[in-house]
């Protein structure tokens, strides 16, 4: 049974819609999943000698400490993007396999998982180290295992938790708040959760206790599934509770107003879009690596501008890429109903526009870095709703992947999004601000730096117009192979 | 109205659809029959310029469908899911679907209020968004969509499927008034030739992509119909 579960999952994968397009983008997604598993197997190796040499610390007393970020981080990415395939377990139900069968297949699945595999390259290298620099065997091997148990505590927990919305967003805040507290030495947790790790390499038995947590969790799971196998409970998809919304107050706006209503109700209303949203306000951080002079390399004008034109820029780049496949669901019916383009970009420009000047408000902590730094922020924001918000859409309409709405799985660097054309488009997003500032402030001083990028920006206002009339006549001349394109959901 | 010439579509060397000539006048109330893969979607995809012709074309009311977008403002479709909107309610679906065919709340409103029975209480205030609905109740809101803003070309793809036996009536009591005023012109496909045969003045049976019959509804039109599909 196992066996033909099996080819099926392969056929699944290999079938794929994004998978089987071409075979490009199978050695590069093949490459990027090398490159983590390499970085963490690096990681794995370095870390040990890092610690012992560079740092003159203990190697596992030092790990065991930042163990609880390591798993926190695990956690989130979980939460975030590890889903149970409920999915295609439906079509097994009636089909004569007993349940267990199907119960234990899924579950398997999900321990099968590269979220798993991940850590196995950190902790195998990391275990032969410790062995190879002389740490006591039986308490290394001991270690190994019960880190190894509390991967796999995570997942069937993540299971367990599946379907929980917002604990995503409650669990960051927590990790925000402690990150906090530590980096102002308020509160340091690892010091409290650094001794229990540390138990389980000193004390001999210790390691039993996530080895018993992760059997209990195993069959924890299978209790669940057991008991929620049916379509309304464990494998239901949860419906909201839908509430009419009018946004009479952008009716005044014509059909630009009627297109905005659509987008407003759009990124509310799905998991994938509202990704968008948290995007920009991650990107409003962004800023902190450059400006706080943490990493040194990045201390210079070029970076700066660079970091500059993301801070307010997330939202334009996360949401402005996909027009227009946002609309991919209904492509159809936009097609044949009387829609006049320019205001349908129009709608996508100014919800763009604004959340960038949004953005911008929100950024203005960084003038605590001085009234230079906020400059280059404000002059990247004119850049981006000058300039990038038309490189933006005008890529956009070469990118024909369609958006499954309701998932926010693939929210993480979509693979179709990748192609020469939308490279080259978004090369001058970055790299004409940056120059312009740099050569700018090389020669002339910041305020001339500053100067020549908000006029760039001011420039490409002017040029609105022409470009969204070759955006027109793009979706115009794709409009077949854009729906051909749109129809292929997987 | 709508004048069909050489029509023809082609997938990889297959021709799914070849259609040398066809008129459907104004008024016309014109159903489409077939088996699967007859050609049916194809041909309304084709009319709605969702897909390319390989040859030929479509002239809707005096515009060539593949060459201008001047069709749009007085044909309307549902041909399935793919012209709803999911993450709407109804109403607001409406609403869109009314301001990009001129009209206001007010007029989508009175119609809303006028097909009342065809949904039955379960779509307006269900506090569900189009993508929650059944099938059937998706269909629903669908159809009326369709008739939104006075359209003198309505096309719908398998409109009787999905739906109960009492909407299916409601549906034929709805397009049978449309069609007696004898302006608007009605497309339907359907695998169902009775519901067809009720509505229709006129079917066409089209097998591998070609018509195969034309005929004007009588009394012996479901009879010649289900010869011609009986195995």
């Amino acid at each position: 049974m196992f066996k033909k579960f099996l080819t099926l999952e392969w056929k699944a994968f290999t079938r794929s819609a994004s998978f089987a397009t071409n075979l490009a983008l199978k050695i590069v997604m093949g490459l990027v999943a090398l490159y983590f598993a390499l970085v963490f197997a690096a990681l794995g190796f370095a870390v040990y000698y890092l610690i012992k040499e560079e740092l003159q610390q203990d190697p596992v007393p030092t790990v065991n400490r930042y163990l609880i970020a390591y798993f926190g981080f695990d956690i989130m990415f979980r939460l975030m993007l590890q889903k149970l395939p409920v999915i295609n377990i439906r079509p097994l139900l009636t089909l004569p396999i007993p349940r267990p069968t199907i119960i234990r297949f899924a579950i398997g699945k999900t321990v099968l998982s590269f979220f798993n595999f991940l850590h196995w390259f950190f902790f195998v290298p990391f275990f032969i180290v410790m062995l190879v620099d002389g740490q006591p065997v039986l308490n290394s091997i001991l270690w190994f295992v019960s880190m190894i148990s509390l991967v796999y505590c995570i997942n069937f927990v993540n299971i367990l938790l599946n379907n929980k919305d917002n604990l995503f967003y409650g669990f960051m805040s927590v990790a925000i708040v402690l990150a906090g507290l530590s980096y102002y030495d308020i509160f340091d947790v690892t010091i409290y959760t650094q001794p229990i790790f540390q138990a389980l390499f000193d004390t001999v038995w210790a390691f039993a206790i996530p080895l018993v947590a992760v059997i209990a969790l195993y069959f924890a799971c299978f209790r669940y599934f057991i008991k929620h196998l049916r379509l309304d409970t464990g494998l239901s998809v949860k419906q909201e509770r839908a509430r009419t919304e009018n946004f009479d107050w952008l009716s005044r706006y014509g059909s630009t107003g009627t297109f905005l209503k659509n987008d407003i109700r759009l990124i509310k209303r799905n998991k994938r879009s509202r990704g968008t949203v948290v995007a920009s306000i991650m990107f409003l951080f962004y800023g902190l690596l450059f400006f706080t002079g943490i990493v040194e390399a990045y201390d210079s004008p070029g970076w700066h501008m660079f970091a500059a034109i993301f801070v307010t820029g997330g939202f334009l780049f996360t949401f402005g890429q996909f027009v227009p496949s946002w609309d991919s669901a209904y492509y159809n019916l936009m097609m044949t109903q009387n829609i006049p383009y320019k205001d349908y970009l129009s709608s996508k420009w100014w919800l763009m526009v604004v959340a960038t000047a949004v953005s911008t408000i929100l950024a203005a902590p960084y003038l605590y870095f001085g009234v230079d730094i906020y400059l280059m922020i404000i002059g990247g924001a004119i850049y981006n709703m000058g300039v990038n918000s038309h490189l933006v859409l005008l890529g956009g309409a070469y990118i024909k992947t369609p958006i499954d709405l309701n998932s926010g799985k693939k929210a993480f660097g979509d693979k179709k999004a990748f192609n020469v054309k939308t490279m080259l488009i978004s090369l001058p997003k970055l790299l004409i601000p940056v120059i312009l500032y740099w050569v700018g402030s090389y020669f002339f001083g910041n305020m001339v730096g500053f100067a020549a990028v908000t006029i760039a920006g001011i420039l490409g206002f002017a040029l609105r117009d022409k470009v969204f009339d070759i955006i027109v006549k793009l979706y115009k001349t794709e409009k077949y192979s854009t729906i051909q394109a749109y129809k292929q959901t997987n | 109205m709508i004048q069909v010439t050489d029509l023809s579509k082609k997938y990889g060397g297959v021709k799914v659809l070849d259609i040398s000539s066809l008129e459907i006048p104004q008024g016309q109330s014109f159903g489409l029959v077939g088996n699967n893969g007859a050609g049916k979607t194809t041909f309304f995809s084709l009319l709605l310029d969702l897909i390319e012709p390989s040859s030929g074309g479509i002239t809707n009311n005096g515009v060539k469908v593949n060459e201008s977008e001047a069709w749009k403002p007085f044909t309307s479709a549902f041909l399935d899911e793919s012209f709803l909107i999911g993450y709407l309610t109804a109403e607001e679906y409406f609403y869109f679907v009314g301001e990009l065919r001129g009209c206001n709340k007010a007029d989508v409103d009175a119609l809303l209020a006028k097909y009342e029975e065809f949904f039955n209480g379960e779509i307006l205030k269900s506090g569900k968004y189009l993508r929650d609905l059944s099938k059937g109740n998706m269909k629903k809101v669908g159809i009326i969509a369709a008739l939104i803003g006075n359209p003198k070309v309505i096309i719908l793809d398998e409109p009787f499927a999905n739906l109960d036996p009492t909407t299916v009536n409601r549906l034929k009591k709805i397009l049978r008034e449309i069609a007696a005023n004898h302006e608007t012109t009605i497309l339907i496909s359907s695998h169902d030739l009775m519901h067809t045969v009720d509505i229709c003045e006129r079917i066409v049976a089209l097998s591998h992509g070609e018509v195969v019959k034309d005929i004007r509804t009588s009394e012996e039109t479901l009879k010649e119909l289900e010869e011609f599909f009986a195995v």
